[in-house]
């Protein structure tokens, strides 16, 4: 089973797990009464060809970003930071400048060198395209993974405890979301990258990727913490909660072993869009010069590299920029055919 | 107004201000915390005496205790004397002057991805499941894909640069030249659209096919009131108020600095790119001065979404009433 499996747990522990659109649905042949939420939104999402494919599409170019070291020793025999200005390689027999005298660079080859062309310093387009990839990758992914998690933990403490911790954590969640979104994310970003940062024993480096990750996991939390703090509003009054305290279960636990279990399909509905947001959000913020830091790669930085010679060599902009949305694209599509399996009443909003 | 009404306004007006005084005192902090952005030591120039960094940070008050900078800095805030480190302007005065731009691009912007959201979202709930909708489904999500810059570059470059329809950037003022400042604006408002037509359109069809199947609409319907009927005054009207919230909310954050990339790519000038170049030269009193505005139209947008809420639905106010 495809499903994921902490589903499996949730449903063999015997908490309830309501889900209005198992009832919606029930008309039809394929959704068989006695099966767990997690494997009805498995046999939806098998159903669902569109979502597969963008699946598959999205695991393509993560696979493909991984590959990146064989791509770059093997076919186009370079590193993403090395330049070639004053190189020439040969296509059709005939030996081409890199980057001609103008300062053009080449465009696409479509051979092993400069697969996709050159940059202006006559780096390899290619391999800087799944080099970068990998670092909007990473950030995307663990930026997502970050919100949450912290999301989650504030959204559920408000939500059970209620009172004084509510009201704190909503003033939190609400000064986040009354920032600008860019502009805390840019001036965040340019702050840290001038100086790094250093809490106790940790150091992070002023051009680490952690820096940019940091500040997309908590751009978003309110996003993911507001409907999880909702939910946990309107479980901590359900009769599974009641009767755990009933036994004699701490509060904590009650959180985590009853109503986590709960929230857990918002999360899974929540990750795929979060990770496609965070990736345009790394770009945005890269654009601006607060993202990750060059020489190091990314799909941010590479366009915003292109864009300022988009004149001279328009590929520069449009290569990185088509990969972006590709992945972004397929995980918004991957992700709206998980949350229609999973809760197709789930409003989701988030914004870049 | 009854006195619930009343109090609801009141404590959602105090915890506005709380909010605006904790994105203050972060935004301080961002920038006097961090090390290496002292801004005495970058104000000096590139090899500083160390006398010519005690003098400067003596006329800038910066050896003072933070609170008290911080005081002076909120002080000169409101009176509208705050003074850029780099460049010594006004930085209320350069926010007026960007004012006019950044609500030219918003205000256009905002009619557009309304217009085209309502027309196309309305579209694809009445011809749902059939190759059109799924069309405009394809074609929503590819827009929610793309980032705004980028679209933008693209814009400027094929229809400005190369077929030379659209000047690449810049802005004309109105009242200088109405067809001109229109027409600077088409390709900035396009780009900025794309993102909410996409994400407004796909939000009101689902709410419209919901509200379709909703007891009152076929009530409605048996009633034998016409079809055109049924659709806009019961379907229509129930299914706009979600996408008028966060038209309000989206509009406020748009106004508050969420235009700062379109404004870059096409050289608006506007309070974004302002922003944006103070925060590359680590210019902390405009950065702060930018959030600031940012945040208040943020925060009021939340505000006014919030209040017309309570006004419409008194379980809302009942249920802030019982939380606390």
């Amino acid at each position: 089973m495809s499903v994921p499996s902490q589903g499996e747990e949730a449903g063999a522990s015997g908490t309830e797990f309501s889900l209005d659109s198992a009832e919606e649905l029930s008309g039809d042949p394929a959704e068989r009464p006695g099966l767990g939420p997690w494997r009805l939104t498995g046999r939806r999402l098998r159903r669902d060809k569109v979502a597969l494919v963008a699946g598959a599409v999205f695991v393509l170019v993560v696979a493909a970003c991984l590959a990146a070291p064989l791509w770059a020793d093997h076919v186009a025999n370079t590193t993403p930071e090395e330049n070639h200005l004053s190189d020439q390689v040969t296509i059709d027999g005939e030996k081409t400048d890199v980057v001609d005298l103008r300062g053009k660079p080449i465009g696409p080859t479509w051979n092993g060198e400069f697969f996709l062309g050159a940059d202006s310093n006559g780096r390899d387009i290619m391999v800087r395209l799944l080099y970068g990839g990998r670092n909007s990758l990473v950030i995307g992914i663990a930026g997502a993974l970050g919100t949450i998690l912290i999301g989650l933990v504030l959204g559920l403490l408000a939500g059970y405890y209620r009172g004084r911790t509510d009201s704190v954590l909503r003033w939190v969640l609400d000064v986040i979301w009354a920032f600008p979104v860019i502009l805390l994310g840019v001036a965040l970003g340019t702050a840290l990258a001038l100086g790094g940062l250093s809490i106790g024993p940790i150091t992070i480096e002023g051009d680490s990727l952690a820096i940019p990750t940091l500040i997309i996991a908590v751009i978003y939390i309110p996003y993911l913490a507001r409907p999880v703090r909702g939910q946990a509003l309107a479980l901590r009054e359900r009769e599974f909660v009641e009767a755990a305290r009933a036994q004699g279960m701490g509060s904590l636990r009650i959180v985590f072993t009853e109503i986590l279990p709960n929230v857990s399909s918002t999360l899974v509905v929540f990750l795929p869009l979060l990770v496609a947001n965070a990736i345009l959000l790394e770009a945005s913020l890269s654009f601006l010069g607060a993202g990750v830091q060059p020489p190091n790669p990314s799909w941010g930085t590479m366009i915003a590299e292109g864009v300022d010679r988009i004149v001279t060599a328009p590929h520069l902009t449009i290569v990185p920029g088509a990969m972006l949305v590709l992945a972004v694209l397929s995980l918004n599509v991957f992700g709206e055919g998980v949350r229609d399996a999973l809760d197709p009443r789930a409003k989701v909003r988030i914004e870049h | 107004m009854s006195s619930g009404m009343a109090r609801f306004v009141i404590r959602r007006l105090l915890s506005m201000l709380l909010v605006l005084f904790a994105v203050s005192v972060i935004v301080f902090l961002i920038f006097n915390v961090i090390p290496n952005s002292d801004p005495a030591v970058r104000m000096a120039g590139k090899i500083p005496t160390e006398t010519q960094v005690e003098a400067i940070r003596e006329e800038w008050g910066f050896d003072e205790p933070l609170y008290v900078q911080y005081a002076t800095m909120m002080k000169k805030l409101f009176t509208g004397e705050t003074i850029s480190y780099s460049n010594q302007q006004n930085v209320t005065e350069e926010i007026w002057k960007g004012l006019p731009r950044t609500l030219s691009l918003a205000v256009g912007a905002a009619l557009i991805w309304m217009a085209f959201a309502i027309a196309l979202g309305l579209y694809s709930a009445l011809r749902a499941g059939r190759l059109s909708d799924r069309f405009l489904n394809v074609l929503a999500l590819i827009g929610i894909s793309m980032p705004v810059f980028w679209l933008g570059a693209l814009m400027s470059y094929y229809l400005g640069h190369k077929l030379g329809i659209f000047p690449t950037g810049g802005y004309v003022e109105f009242t200088e030249n109405p067809l001109d400042w229109f027409w600077h604006l088409v390709m900035p408002w396009t780009a900025l659209s794309v993102l909410f037509i996409g994400f407004y359109s796909r939000v009101l069809r689902s709410d419209v096919l919901e509200t379709m199947g909703e007891d009152y609409v076929r009530t409605a319907r048996a009633k034998g009131l016409s079809e055109r009927r049924v659709l806009l005054k019961h379907v229509l009207r129930n299914s706009l108020i979600p996408i008028i919230t966060l038209w309000g909310l989206d509009f406020g954050a748009v106004i508050g600095g969420a235009a700062i990339l379109t404004e870059t790519v096409f050289s608006l000038q506007g309070v974004g790119e302002y922003a944006a170049e103070s925060i590359k030269q680590t210019d902390l009193p405009p950065i702060m001065a930018v959030t600031m505005f940012g945040a208040f139209f943020i925060v009021i947008f939340n505000t006014v979404v919030d209040v017309a809420y309570a006004a419409l639905d008194p379980r809302i106010r009942l249920d802030a009433e019982g939380s606390r």
